[in-house]
Parts: structure tokens; C-alpha cells; sequence
């Protein structure tokens, strides 16, 4: 019996696709969420477990976020790792304020998202006081598998809010937008 | 390293004691062991006189550390001065290691600096300025280390309130209490 090759089964067109019916804004929105392009904020002892879920044992680059840039400026995913206090304050909202749009926020760990047990003159009290955090990670430190969670929950929200929301979006515009 | 028994257990002044008490009557004003420690209290104005002989006569290499301590509510005792600065030091030919202590009032809460003969009293002086609002006359450059310039107060302070923040950057969520304040009631009375 001779069987049938596949390049002359009916209706193919070979092995590729030949055409894909989606949305411009989920194409992009699916395009975003993954490639982030990270900017480790590292300050603490969280920075230890970040490493741990970033290198390869963990390998955080399966969910499309490992790359790291160290200049803001090619960042769009600010990953906030420990400690934050007053004196850092205005460093790390210069660069959040450096960073393009769109632009997400992770605040790795306890002391990022509350301050953690230094509720204290010294700390900032979770950098959501200064900043728009998108997801937050507890844990003292997070767990790697804590960490995926919140990229893939921050894939979620990049998909949902879409491609106009993020171009819209200026929660937090420069000191001096504000002013005027 | 097995640890003596009498490990700082308070004991009767040793020889740092009784040489300083002979050389500096006035000044030096009780002394007691805690080994390894030996402890000399003294008038806070003369511990430049009182380091200065300690490296000279009994080969004192360094300044290991100083700190101060805030009495404000002290309820233990007999009431001490506001504030007592301490210094450590250290001698590494005998092993050597003497604690000198001195009150210091809330009225003149000045000390010597000691940055001409230890280096290392350069940044401690400074957190001790930071932290408690200690001056040190004859220090190069008195001004906070740790916390920011634009932070006023001294936060080591018994009297600064400890979760009392000074931030730098503007809060977008104004409104929040802060930690430790009486939440609202939840109905009821």
C-alpha cells in the first residue's frame, strides 16, 4: 500500500502557517509580555534569590524575561530586589523616571513591598509610596517559583490591559508634566 | 578559643585603672574590670589627654570603636547623665583591650574629637553625630554619614520617634496611616 507523502496531502501547504487572523493590540500586547527587557534595582539580600531565579539553574529566560539591562533607558520591566530607604529614594524614582514607555514595575521581596520589618525612620514603607507597582512579591526572600508566578501574572496583566492602555497610560508622569 | 569562666563577670579595678587614676586624680573617676574589658570612666573633656597617654604608655594601636548611649528614661539606679559616649580600644602587642566611658549632659553634649591621634575616629565621630547628636571639636568635617543631609534630628535619639520618616521623594499615596497609629473603630461603642 503506498502511503500518501505529505506534500501531496490535500489542503497543506507544507509544514508552515501560511496565515494568522489576530488583533494589532494583542499582537503587540503578546509581543510585550515576552520580551521584557529587565532593570534589576538591587539592593539587599534579596538580590541573592533574584540571581538564583535569573541564572541558569531557575532560568528565568523560559518566560521570555531574563534579559537585563543595566541603563534604564532600554528597560521597559523595573524589578525592585530589597531594601529601599529614604537616602535611595530619589535614585530609583530618577530611574524609573528615565525608563521608556510602556513600562512595568515588580517589587521583588517584604522590604520592597512594605518596608518589611524596618518600620523604621530609614526605610521606605514599600515602594509603592513612590512608585506604580504592577505586582508585588512577598517573601523574605521570594522563592524562585514565587518569582515565575509573578512574571507569568505580569504576562497576564500585559495581555489584559493592552496595547491603547499602555500607550495612555501616565499614572506617574515626570515632576514636571505634573506641575504644569 | 575556650572563653574564660570569668568571662564578663564585673571584678575589681585592674593595673589601666589604677596607673590612670595616679596619673589623672582629677579626671578619672572609677574603673572596674570585665574581662577581657577594662573599664575607666573619666570626665568626657580630657579622653584626648587620657588616649593620648593610653597609646603612648601602654602601646594602644587603635581606636576599635565608640558609641554613645541615650539615658533619657532611665529608670534603673541612680539617675546618670543624658548621654555616655565610649570609646574602644585595643592594643594588638598585649592584647590588651580598655573601655573608657564618660558622661556627657544634654546641656553641652560636646567631646574632644580624637580624628588627630586615630584615624578611624574620623567616620565613628561622625555616625556618633549622626546618630546622637555628639559633637567632636577639632573634628575635619563634622556631618552625618549615614542618614542625608536634609534629614533633621538625631533618629538614635530616645526622643525621635522611631518610625517618624523624613521622606525625599513625594508620596503618591498620601493617606496612609502610618505604622502604629490607633486604626478606626470598627463600629460598636
Amino acid at each position: 500500500m503506498k502511503r500518501p507523502s505529505r506534500e501531496s496531502a490535500p489542503g497543506r501547504a507544507g509544514e508552515s502557517v501560511s496565515w494568522v487572523a489576530t488583533r494589532i493590540g494583542d499582537a503587540v500586547s503578546w509581543g510585550r509580555k515576552y520580551s521584557l527587557f529587565q532593570y534589576p534595582f538591587v539592593t539587599a539580600c534579596c538580590g541573592m534569590e533574584f540571581m538564583s531565579a535569573a541564572a541558569g539553574h531557575h532560568d528565568q529566560d523560559r518566560f521570555g524575561a531574563a534579559f537585563p539591562r543595566f541603563s534604564p533607558r532600554q528597560a521597559d520591566m523595573l524589578i525592585v530586589v530589597g531594601t529601599v530607604s529614604h537616602k535611595l529614594a530619589p535614585v530609583l524614582k530618577r530611574v524609573y523616571d528615565q525608563m521608556c514607555e510602556p513600562k512595568w514595575v515588580v517589587s521583588f521581596g517584604t522590604c520592597a513591598t512594605s518596608g518589611g520589618f524596618y518600620d523604621n525612620y530609614a526605610t521606605v514603607q514599600g515602594i509603592d509610596t513612590i512608585l506604580p507597582v504592577d505586582v508585588a512579591i512577598s517573601g523574605c526572600p521570594p522563592p524562585p517559583e514565587s518569582v515565575f508566578d509573578a512574571i507569568i501574572k505580569l504576562q497576564e496583566k500585559i495581555q489584559k490591559e493592552g496595547w491603547e492602555a499602555v500607550q495612555s497610560r501616565r499614572r506617574h508622569p515626570p515632576a514636571e508634566a505634573r506641575r504644569q | 578559643m575556650k572563653q574564660q569562666p570569668s568571662h564578663g563577670i564585673r571584678q575589681e579595678a585592674g593595673p589601666v585603672f589604677h596607673e590612670l587614676r595616679g596619673k589623672f586624680p582629677r579626671i578619672v573617676r572609677d574603673g572596674w574590670q570585665e574581662p577581657p574589658l577594662e573599664v575607666v570612666v573619666i570626665e568626657k573633656d580630657s579622653i584626648a589627654r587620657v588616649a593620648g597617654y593610653l597609646r603612648e604608655s601602654w602601646g594602644v594601636a587603635a581606636l576599635m570603636d565608640l558609641t554613645v548611649v541615650d539615658y533619657q528614661g532611665y529608670a534603673g539606679g541612680k539617675k546618670p547623665a543624658r548621654f555616655e559616649v565610649v570609646w574602644y580600644f585595643q592594643s594588638f602587642e598585649s592584647g590588651r583591650r580598655i573601655r573608657i566611658k564618660a558622661a556627657v549632659p544634654d546641656t553641652d553634649p560636646v567631646v574632644p574629637s580624637l580624628s588627630g591621634l586615630y584615624a578611624s575616629a574620623d567616620w565613628l565621630e561622625r555616625e556618633a553625630w549622626d546618630m546622637f547628636g555628639i559633637g567632636f571639636t577639632g573634628h575635619p568635617g563634622l556631618r552625618r554619614i549615614l542618614m542625608y543631609e536634609e534629614f533633621s534630628g538625631h533618629p538614635l535619639r530616645k526622643d525621635y520617634p522611631l518610625a517618624k520618616e523624613q521622606p525625599l521623594v513625594e508620596q503618591v499615596h498620601p493617606g496612609v496611616p502610618p505604622f502604629g497609629a490607633k486604626p478606626k473603630a470598627l463600629g460598636g461603642e
